[in-house]
This record gives structure tokens, sequence and C-alpha cells, in this order.
């Protein structure tokens, strides 16, 4: 059968559809199988679910859904019921889903699993807001708070993610049902490629996968290059350590960069269009197949689409594993089967790129953006952020934070509220002592920038970036030494080793981290350290030369004490690298409960029982057993 | 033509020349340890970074890959060139302590010893090897394998390689020597490439000279050379034919007949 759309009635009838489908006249259950949902135990939850209702002969529809960002709370299931408001129920167990489903059908629900309701959402797209109708609503709902008022959610702003949780990411009709590929139809009946670009670069739009160049610009310049063809490639190669917003979108909402994928195709003049995406996220790769499938039996990818007369096809390429290959020249070569190698961009990949021609590469996350600011108006996109920094930008808050997630936020919010009001704070009542920001390229920004307001500039001017938006937070128990030293040993296995500098000045750089958190450090290796930073930056070919001393840079820039307590006393304030530290037991508190003696992998604890016990500091490895195992306190790291 | 100045001096040059093309033409030297003029520039040693002064905005860049633009400033010698380079040829010195070339020009940097922990290693990861086997020889016997500080040029899986004909020309381009040829009477052997080559007999005074393969393989290249001069080897060739190939009219590259 013809499923081909090919106006905008045909569009019309399939939005109904997919609206039937997000919200059925049955409940339905939405469980979160995003590969972050899958790692708490999604699947399980969901195969209990499922079994429930068919056992049970409930009627109740069973489906999966993207992202809810709320990553500290899975694995998340979602209930839409008829009357009621959308309900997130939260950190579910296959026993809790199975009397979830049994209440559900009684009409109750638990309040202790639940994390929020939702009494309104908005469609983005369309700018509206579409009001859950509510009668017959349980006792228990009062209790619940609103999602506006859960401080994980309170101060977001979903652009990107705008339909990660909402809708099945691989059910194409959904994604039309919340007003999905409108904004192609608009640009192919109504716009000149001229005038895309000129409504992209009026929004302010600035590249989210690092650089923070206009994209607008970007594919001014593309357009403007001289080549019989152009073409437009999406770089999911996330690589940050820490960083996961990319796969997200591509796992919870496909066709939102495949819209924006197309639109910017038209702009620029492209026909052929690449997703690069790394084999480590199969999740992604697989929703992406049957997403571009999907696509291309409506018509909105291959010949005439919408009956314009643009064609356009995408192919997904998959990444074998090199991080450097996010950097886009590297990436291209990756694509044309050579080494993954980025070469000198003194013509720029705009002018000369994939197979030498006029090539524009934008990330997910910024492709995502796309189709939302056609909709909505570049007036509307840059009211949102700062004066150079619009819009939205997704961070994936990790580390030692209470709500592990991701956040999407106007550009312009302080850390103190991405940490405090929506990271909730420090866990275990610890002191916050610095936020890592963009990734291995990045640097740490400490405690006292924490009213900094988020956006490109002020990163930048601090010595961090924004880069892909990962952000690792610390807390006094953390070595600002020993942090850079892991970001240096990442980086060392990942620069390609074409560049002298890059290669052998990490190299040495590492060693010199290694020896100060050994205890081994130098009078001078401070100024060493600066002074190889500043040929490893201005000497090699690619950003990730270029940038990689960042965290050795500002660590020394706000951390210098830190450096000195390893050199000069011997002493890692944190209490973390192991050659300067010990354990010992305080006689007064051991009770001589042998837990700690049972706990040693290195038997090197002696004592009797109800005697205090003692370390053998020759035979201990410092790996903290010890210390974790104590129940009084016993063990003193010094 | 491009106009720019280097080291104050104003000139005028070709486009797509590089900017230590462009210096080589009026005589200022960039030292380099990648670069060959014979082969497309790959910028790896970043030995012969320069800085380039374009619309007020200086930054360092190695000059075999930038292309001339016009009105860009070069300055081939100020402070931050030499201190760049002084740092990396230190990097060099103490990954290969023991190549003279690198000491050589270590030595010209001003670098006495490096302040780093030293290895022991003889190739400095150039890539004039792969090059000149991919670029000039035509048959991409070796690559460059893993990445960062694992990277090495070996053949692929890292044994004998069915299609390197024992040329040594990646020897010849080598600036550090860490390629070896060892000619062993009827055996050419290159150990870092685990090549062992038969090698061919000469008609006329029956010494052994190039590998069979090797000449095999130029006899497949349309080089227009009377087929027994394949068989002869280059000391007899020069006595007895010198004159006889003197007055043909190819269009061989010089260095591949000075191989036979």
């Amino acid at each position: 059968m013809n499923k081909k759309i090919e106006n905008l009635e045909d569009l019309e009838r399939i939005k109904e559809e997919g609206l039937k489908s997000i919200y059925p006249d049955k409940t339905k259950i939405a469980v979160g199988t995003a590969t972050c949902g899958l790692a708490s135990g999604a699947e399980e939850i969901l195969e209990t679910i499922t079994r429930e209702v068919r056992e049970k002969n409930l009627s109740m529809t069973v489906t999966r859904t993207g992202c809810l960002g709320f990553c500290q709370k899975e694995p998340l299931v979602d209930v839409l019921r008829p009357g009621w408001p959308r309900i997130t129920y939260c950190e579910m167990t296959p026993e809790r889903a199975k009397k979830m489903v049994n209440e559900l059908a009684q009409g109750k629900l638990k309040r202790e699993w639940i994390l929020a309701k939702m009494e309104e959402e908005e469609f983005l797209i369309e700018g509206k807001i579409r009001k859950y109708l509510l009668n017959g609503l349980p006792e228990a709902i009062d209790e619940i708070p609103l999602y506006g008022d859960v401080p994980f959610y309170k101060k977001q702003m979903k652009i990107a993610m705008r339909n990660c949780g909402f809708i099945d990411p691989e059910k194409i009709d959904e994604y039309i049902g919340r007003g999905g590929y409108q904004s192609l139809y608009k640009i192919l009946t109504q716009y000149q490629p001229d005038q895309v670009i000129e409504e992209i670069r009026k929004s302010g739009l600035r590249g989210r996968g690092g650089g923070g160049f206009l994209t607008g610009r970007k594919w001014y310049f593309c357009r403007q290059a001289s080549g019989d063809k152009r073409y437009v490639i999406c770089n999911a190669d996330e690589g940050d350590p820490g960083a996961y917003m990319d796969r997200s979108v591509l796992e919870g909402d496909p066709h939102s960069i495949l819209e924006g994928m197309i639109i910017g195709a038209y702009a620029i003049g492209a026909h052929e269009g690449y997703i690069y995406v790394r084999a480590e996220y199969p999740l992604a790769v697989k929703i992406l197949k049957k997403a571009i499938g999907q696509a291309e039996e409506y018509g909105f990818l291959g010949s005439n689409i919408f009956g314009s007369g643009f064609d356009f096809s995408i192919q997904i390429n998959r990444g074998g594993g090199a991080f450097v290959c996010g950097e886009s020249t590297a990436l291209m070569a990756s694509i044309e089967g050579k080494v993954g190698e980025p070469r000198a961009k003194h013509i720029h990949t705009v002018e000369s790129g994939l197979w030498e021609r006029p090539t524009n590469l934008n990330n997910v996350e910024t492709w995502a953006n796309v189709p939302a600011i056609i909709a909505r108006g570049s007036d509307w996109f840059s009211k949102i952020g700062t004066k150079e920094s619009k819009g939205t930008k997704v961070f994936s808050l990790v580390g030692k934070i209470s709500n592990t997630g991701l956040v999407e936020i106007p550009m312009g919010i302080t850390l103190r509220e991405i940490v405090y009001d929506i990271g909730g704070g420090i866990p275990g009542g610890k002191k916050f002592k610095a936020v890592q920001t963009g990734g291995p390229s990045g640097g740490c920004v400490p405690e006292k920038l924490i009213d900094l307001p988020v956006d490109f500039e002020e990163l930048t001017r601090v010595g961090s970036m924004m880069g892909s938006g990962g952000m690792i937070v610390m807390d006094e128990d953390t070595c600002m030494v020993d942090v850079a030293k892991y970001f240096l040993s990442f980086l060392q296995d990942e620069s390609c080793g074409k560049c002298t500098s890059c290669r052998e000045g990490i190299k040495r750089m590492l060693q010199i981290l290694t020896r100060i958190t050994q205890g081994k450090g130098e009078e001078g290796d401070i100024e060493l350290l600066e002074e190889l930073s500043q040929v490893v930056a201005d000497t090699s070919l690619c950003a990730l030369g270029a940038t990689a001393p960042n965290p050795v840079l500002t660590t020394i820039r706000y951390f210098r004490d830190e450096y000195e307590a390893h050199i000069k006393d011997k002493r890692c304030p944190a209490k973390v690298c192991r050659d300067l530290i010990t354990y010992t037991i305080d006689e007064e508190k051991c009770t001589g409960c042998m837990r700690c003696l049972k706990e040693c992998p290195q038997q090197a604890i002696v004592g009797e029982r109800k005697r205090p016990h003692q370390i053998l500091q020759e035979k201990c490895i410092k790996c903290g057993m010890c210390y974790e195992a104590c129940r009084f306190d016993a063990v003193k790291v010094e | 033509m491009v106009k720019l100045t280097i080291d104050g001096q104003e000139v005028e040059v070709e486009e797509g020349l590089s900017v230590l093309e462009a210096a080589s033409k009026i005589g200022i030297e960039i030292p380099t340890l990648c670069y060959h003029e014979a082969l497309t520039p790959y910028g790896a040693c970043r030995v012969c970074t320069v800085e380039i002064i374009r619309k007020g905005w200086s930054r360092l860049s190695a000059a075999c890959t930038y292309p001339v633009q016009q009105g860009i400033e070069v300055k081939t010698n100020s402070e931050k060139v030499r201190k760049a380079r002084k740092l990396i040829l230190e990097l060099l010195l103490a990954r290969c302590p023991t190549v003279k070339p690198i000491q050589d020009l270590a030595k010209k940097m001003g670098v006495k010893k490096p302040r780093f922990q030293v290895d022991n290693e003889e190739c400095i990861l150039c890539g004039l090897c792969v090059r000149v086997c991919q670029e000039l020889v035509g048959v991409s016997a070796i690559g460059f394998i893993n990445r960062g500080t694992e990277r090495q040029v070996t053949t692929p899986y890292q044994i004998h390689s069915d299609v390197c004909i024992g040329c040594g020309a990646c020897a010849t381009v080598c600036p550090t020597g860490a390629i070896k040829i060892e000619d062993d009477q009827n055996l050419r052997k290159i150990p870092l490439w685990h090549t062992e080559l038969k090698r061919k007999r000469c008609k006329v005074c029956g010494n052994f000279f190039a590998p069979e393969v090797e000449v095999d393989f130029l006899k497949t290249k349309d080089l227009q050379l009377p087929q027994d001069l394949f068989e002869i080897c280059p000391d007899c060739r020069r006595s007895e034919l010198g004159n006889k190939l003197s007055r043909l009219k190819t269009t061989v590259p010089r260095n591949f007949l000075t191989k036979i």
C-alpha cells in the first residue's frame, strides 16, 4: 500500500492517528526503555507488565518510550489513564510493577512509588498546551506533586528533548501526532532555501557539539561554496566521558533529528546525508534504522518530498570507537573508509569536506533544535537564553550529585541552580568542590564560581568550555590532581597519535602528573606542565590536542595549593592518591569485631576477636575496603 | 599569484603552495622532519611550526600544510616559534635519544637534555615511509596502526605483507634510519616489516641485486625499457648498457632506476 504523504491533509490524517496512539481511550503504560532505563532493569519491568496485563486480560496498552531524564529514579514508568493526569512511577521493580498494574485495574494507585503527575503538557511545535481531562480521580492523587513542583524538573525547558518520554520512538505516527514533520512541510511549500538559512541565522542557534559556531552561518557558507554535490552529516559520535544527551535524543526521538537534517539539506542544497553514530550505541542504531525506514515509507526521505521536487536520502555510518572521530575531519575520513585522523582545516569542511565536497556537519542536539525553530520562529527561540547563547542546552548531570540525570535548561542558568536546585546538591552531606564541564577538553569550574551563568562565553572565560554538555560534579573527596590525571590518561589513549606535540606532549604531562600523585613530584613540575600545555595547545593540528591541556590548566589555575601539597608536603588533601595516604586503626575505637580483617583482600589486618586490630603497612594496598567495612569509625585515613 | 610576507620579506608565489615551500623559494629554510617534496604534506612532526598572522590574529601552525594566502604575515623565527620548536624537539629527543639526526636538530634548537623520562625509540612516526609506499611506489604495504602512544607503522596484521616488493623506498626516505634493510646474498630482509624476499641474480656478473618481486613489479609498468635490462645488476648495467640507456627517452622517475 502506498503510504506516501503528499500534502497537508495526509499529514493531518496521520497526526490524528498519532494522537490516538499517544493518548488511547484506555489505560496506557509506557516504560522508559532507553539505554539508561534498560541498564536499571526496564526490560524486565516491561515484560512483567505485559505479562500481567495479558494474563489478567486487562484493557490496557503497554508500550515503550524514551528517556525522561531522571536517571536517578530509573526505571521510570508513565501511566496515562483517561480522566487522570499523567502519572510517572519511579524506581520500579518487577514486584512493584505487578502491584501497580493490579491497582490500576482497580482504579487505585500507590503514592510512594510515584515521582510526579502532569496535568497539562506542552506541544512545543504547535505552541499549544494540552490539558488532561480530569474526572474520577483516585484518593491519593492530591498527595502527588505536579511535575513543575518537582525540583529536578522545575527549571527545565525541553526543546531538543521535547518528545523524549512522551512518544514511542519507534512509531513515526506519534512523532507526527506531536507536530512532527510540519516544519518540513512548511519550508518545502513556503520557504526558499535562503529563507530557511536566514531563519536559523536569526534564531542565534549555535552548534551543540562543542564548537558553538553559529549554525545559520555554517549553513550559509556551505550553500555558498562551489561544488557539484553537497553533503549534510549528523555527528552522533558522542564520546565525552559522562555525556549521553545525544544518545537519549537518538533513542527517544529519532525523527526530530531526521526532520532537522532534511530541513538543513534543503537549505544547503544537499541530497545525501550521513548519520555517523558510534557502534557502542546499538539501540540508537536500531531505532535510527527503523526511523529512516518509516520516513522513507511516508516519503519524507527519497525523491520528490511533499511533491516539492526536492530529493534527499540518509545513510547510517557506524563509528568504530575512536573518540577522535567525533572531530569533523576525522569523522569524514572515517566515512570515506580511511583511517580516522584529523586533517588541517585551513580550508573549512563547509567548502571541502566529505570527498572534498562542501559538507555541513552538525551534532544531534543541534539538528533536533531545527524543526522547533522553524515551527515557532527565530524570534521565539532567540528570546530564550543569553545575549550570545540562545535557546536551551541539555546537560548530563553526573558524579557526586543527588539527582543524576539529563537536564535541559535555558542558557544562562547559574551553576548553583543546576547543582543545588535541579541536582539536589551533594549526597552524604559532603562539600561541593568543582564541576567539570565540556568533557576531556573542558575544565574544572571551582566552588567559588558557583554563581557563574552557564553559556558558551562564560564557560570559556573561566577556562572551561560548553563542549557537548557533560557536567561532572565533584565533592571534597575528589583529588584535583587525580582528576587531571584521569582526563589526560583518557586523552593519551584517544589522541590519534599523528602530531608529535599531542602524542608525546600528553604522554609526558601524564607521566609528570602520575609522578606527582605518587609523591615523587619535584619543584618546577607545575611550571613544566604549564609550558607543555602551552605548546601542546598551540601546535597540535586538531581540537583534541588544542584543548587537551584544559583539565590540567584549570586545575592548576583553581587548585594550585592541591598540586603544591602533593609536591612539597607529599600529601593528598582529598586523601585519594594511594601513595600518599596510610590507613591506620584507632585502638580506642576498634572493638575487635574482625569485620575489616575478613574484608581485607591482602590479609594485611591482624588481631584477635575483641582486641584492637592492626594494619600491616607493608602488606596494605590502600584499597579502602577496611574503611568502608568499619562500623565504628575506627579506620583512619591520613 | 598570492602575495604574503615572510620574515619581513614580501613574496609573490603561485597559489596552492604551502608556506614551507614559499619560504624555501626565497631561501628561508624551515626545519622539518616529515616533509618531502615528492610527497603530500602530512603535518605530523610539527617541527616546521611557524607563526601566522592573519587578519590581526596570530597563531602557530605547521608550515608544510598551511596554504599560502593573500596578505598573511609569516614569522619563521619569532620567540614563540623558537620556544615551541624547542619543546617539540625536546619531546622527540626524549622519544629517540639515540637517533643522530634528532640529536643534531635538538642541539641546534638549544635542547641539551630532555627534562622527561627517556624512551628508546627510533621511529618518530613522521609517516614518510607510509606515504612513499602509497603515493610513489603505489603498493601500500605499510600503514599506521593503533592510536595515541600505541601508534606505530607496520604491515597489515604485523606479518609479512604480500604486496611489499622490498624496494626499500621506505628506508630511503626515513629521516631517522629506523627502517633497516639487510641484504644477505640471495635474500633481502626488512625485519621491521617482516619482509624476506629472494633476490635476483645478475645475468652478467652473477651477483644478487634487487628482489625478484620488485623486478617483476617494474616489468608490469610501462617503462619502455628493453626487457634484458631487468636481468642485469646496476653495476653491469652502468658499464655495459650505460650508453644505450642514456639515449632512451623515458619518463621513469629517477629514483626507480637507481634502485634497479
